[in-house]
């Protein structure tokens, strides 16, 4: 066996220890302790369909309060972790993640704009996917200045949408009413999971499905765009057409992400950089790796973001305290061999 | 078979060159010299159909692979991942490759006699050997039409005879045609059967290696005094510039 495949091997391995391990313990774990052997009875009797003899209040906690979050936390991890992987992919960059093309501001405006009219959740939600895919489209027709849209291009008119709409989302914090409309927008603005329902399950479980298969079907592409735009048309590949394949399916998962948990940065940024160091650069071992890495990622970070203080933490506070340093960390290592060459 | 006719390339509203002409049987080996910005690699990304032809026409049967002077990903795949990216085309916009790509991969490793390459890190390869593994990969494409870009720039003696050696020979077993790029006349001395000399935007002089590469058009082109001559009886002889200094 390869070297290659002896590493992946030994991360699927751990992977399959870990995983389990750490979806249990953030059932169990929280302001109201459930056993960690109760919360195995609840899962284990809900499959085979018996109602276990275990405290009602337990029972309501993990099925109703935390199952949804952690699933919700597992999904926008993961997520966000195969689009940065993806980006970083077709755009031979290692600083881009999902924030860089706009997508993320778009949907936070959205967002914001919703909490200022309506206040209802399903505004919320709708606003934000809805904006976030504006501001791909806006990216998309920016750079299209010429008939092919060069990776700098792209690049600069997502940074020009992402700064529109963050002035914009600045406009509603400074008219929204400070009593009221300004913490709710500040506070989902900041990133978190604390009001997930079934219903927000849904909401983000399609869109990160669906943009995730999408990513998955072009991950040969990926490997092929990374040569660089002429070295892959040369190799027969449709450069402009895969490029916005994948920053559609981008924008599905990252709008959806903001819609129900809020803006968290840093994920896709800094998961695909430690998944590639454990199995390799080929996109096909390195999504599924980013995939899982960014679910174990959030969920952990959402734990100590409800159960470090009394009070939750925002999202967005903790994924940025946490990943700019190991982003730093993991760039020196990285710069050391690959990407400086670029 | 390669033709082009009255061809011509402008970048930025000035023609790179224009009236160019020549035509390559299939099998042949075609190599392209001139001195710097003359236009070659221009040339080459016209004929990939990277680059517009402004005016003429142009013809070429079969399909290509290119081998550009200088590739990068920032990335460490390993070579048979590299190998593998050359199967692109055969592939759907969702498909990855199959037993039949690999197949193709290994196949073209063991051609450029680097069968147990396949697991290395191209970082951690030679200028040499990645220049094999690049051409390897344009031949898992299972290409009709070999184009490359310099292929030995930047290589020692060594390894410039063994990527020549090896372009001739793949270019026999496999009946390519080949076309090449090159700053050292000597390499097209050595293995190509035609040669196209750029001298200028409307000046090109293209025929057998035999008639046009004479002292005469060689110091010409590369404005400098050019000797021809024979070391080895029967042997391609050798092209040797006569530096002012």
């Amino acid at each position: 066996m390869t070297r290659a495949l002896r590493g992946q091997r030994l991360f699927w391995m751990v992977v399959a220890v870990v995983m389990p391990l750490a979806v249990v313990g953030s059932l169990a774990a929280g302001r109201y302790q459930v056993p960690f052997l109760n919360v195995l009875g609840i899962l284990g009797g809900k499959m085979v369909g018996i109602g276990g003899a275990f405290p009602p209040t337990e029972v309501s906690v993990v099925e109703l309060v935390r199952l949804p979050r952690v699933l919700a936390a597992m999904l926008a991890g993961a997520g966000l972790a195969i689009a940065g992987a993806a980006l970083q992919g077709v755009f031979r960059n290692p600083l881009v993640g999902p924030q860089i093309i706009g997508v993320s501001s778009g949907a936070g405006f959205g967002g914001a704009l919703a909490i200022l009219l309506f206040g209802s959740a399903w505004a919320t939600v709708g606003f934000a996917f809805v904006f976030g895919l504006l501001a791909i489209l806006i990216v998309y027709l920016l750079s299209r200045m010429e008939s092919q849209a060069p990776i700098l291009l792209l690049v600069l008119a997502g940074v020009v949408t992402s700064a529109f709409f963050s002035a914009l989302i600045s406009l509603i914090k400074y008219v929204a009413d400070p009593d009221n409309k300004l913490p709710a927008i500040v506070y989902w603005l900041m990133g978190s999971l604390a009001s997930i329902g079934w219903v927000d399950i849904l909401v983000l479980a399609l869109p990160v499905t669906l943009g995730g298969l999408l990513i998955w079907g072009l991950r040969f592409r990926i490997n092929v765009l990374s040569f660089g735009d002429e070295d892959a048309r040369a190799l027969g590949v449709h450069v402009e057409r895969t490029r916005w394949l994948i920053l559609v399916a981008v924008a599905l998962i990252s709008a959806a992400v903001v819609a129900v948990g809020g803006i968290i940065g840093w994920i896709g940024l800094v998961i695909p950089h430690f998944a590639r160091a454990l199995v390799g650069p080929s996109h096909d071992a390195l999504l599924p790796a980013s995939a899982v890495l960014g679910a174990l990622y959030l969920l952990l970070i959402d734990d100590i973001a409800r159960t470090a203080t009394a009070a939750e933490i925002p999202l967005g506070i903790l994924t940025a305290l946490i990943g700019a340093p190991v982003f730093a960390f993991l760039l020196r290592r990285t710069y050391l061999t690959g990407w400086r060459r670029d | 078979m390669i033709e082009v006719e009255d061809g011509g390339v402008s970048l930025g509203g000035r023609f790179v060159f224009r009236h160019l002409g020549f035509r390559l049987e299939a099998g042949q080996t075609l190599a392209l010299l001139g001195r710097n910005g003359r236009g070659k690699t221009t040339l080459l990304r016209a004929l990939l159909g990277l680059q517009r032809w402004a005016e003429g026409r142009a013809r070429l049967d079969g399909s290509t692979g290119y081998v550009p002077q200088r590739t990068s990903t920032p990335f460490d795949f390993t070579v048979l991942e590299v190998v593998l990216t050359g199967r692109a085309r055969h592939l759907g916009m969702l498909e990855s490759p199959g037993v039949r790509d690999y197949d193709a991969a290994r196949e073209a490793l063991a051609t450029l006699g680097m069968p147990d390459f396949e697991d290395r890190r191209i970082e951690e390869l030679s200028g040499g050997e990645r220049q094999l593994v690049f051409t390897a990969r344009a031949l898992a494409s299972a290409c009709d039409v070999l184009i490359l870009d310099e292929p030995t720039s930047a290589l020692d003696f060594h390894n410039q005879d063994m990527i020549l050696s090896t372009l001739r020979r793949i270019s026999r077993e496999r009946g390519l045609t080949v076309v090449f790029a090159s700053h050292y006349p000597q390499h097209a001395l050595q293995i190509a059967d035609q040669v196209l000399l750029m001298e200028g935007v409307e000046d090109h002089l293209f025929g057998p290696v035999d008639e046009i590469m004479t002292e005469r058009h060689l110091s010409r082109l590369y404005e400098i005094p050019i000797r021809r001559v024979v070391l080895q009886p029967g042997s391609a002889g050798s092209v040797v510039p006569v530096f002012s200094s």
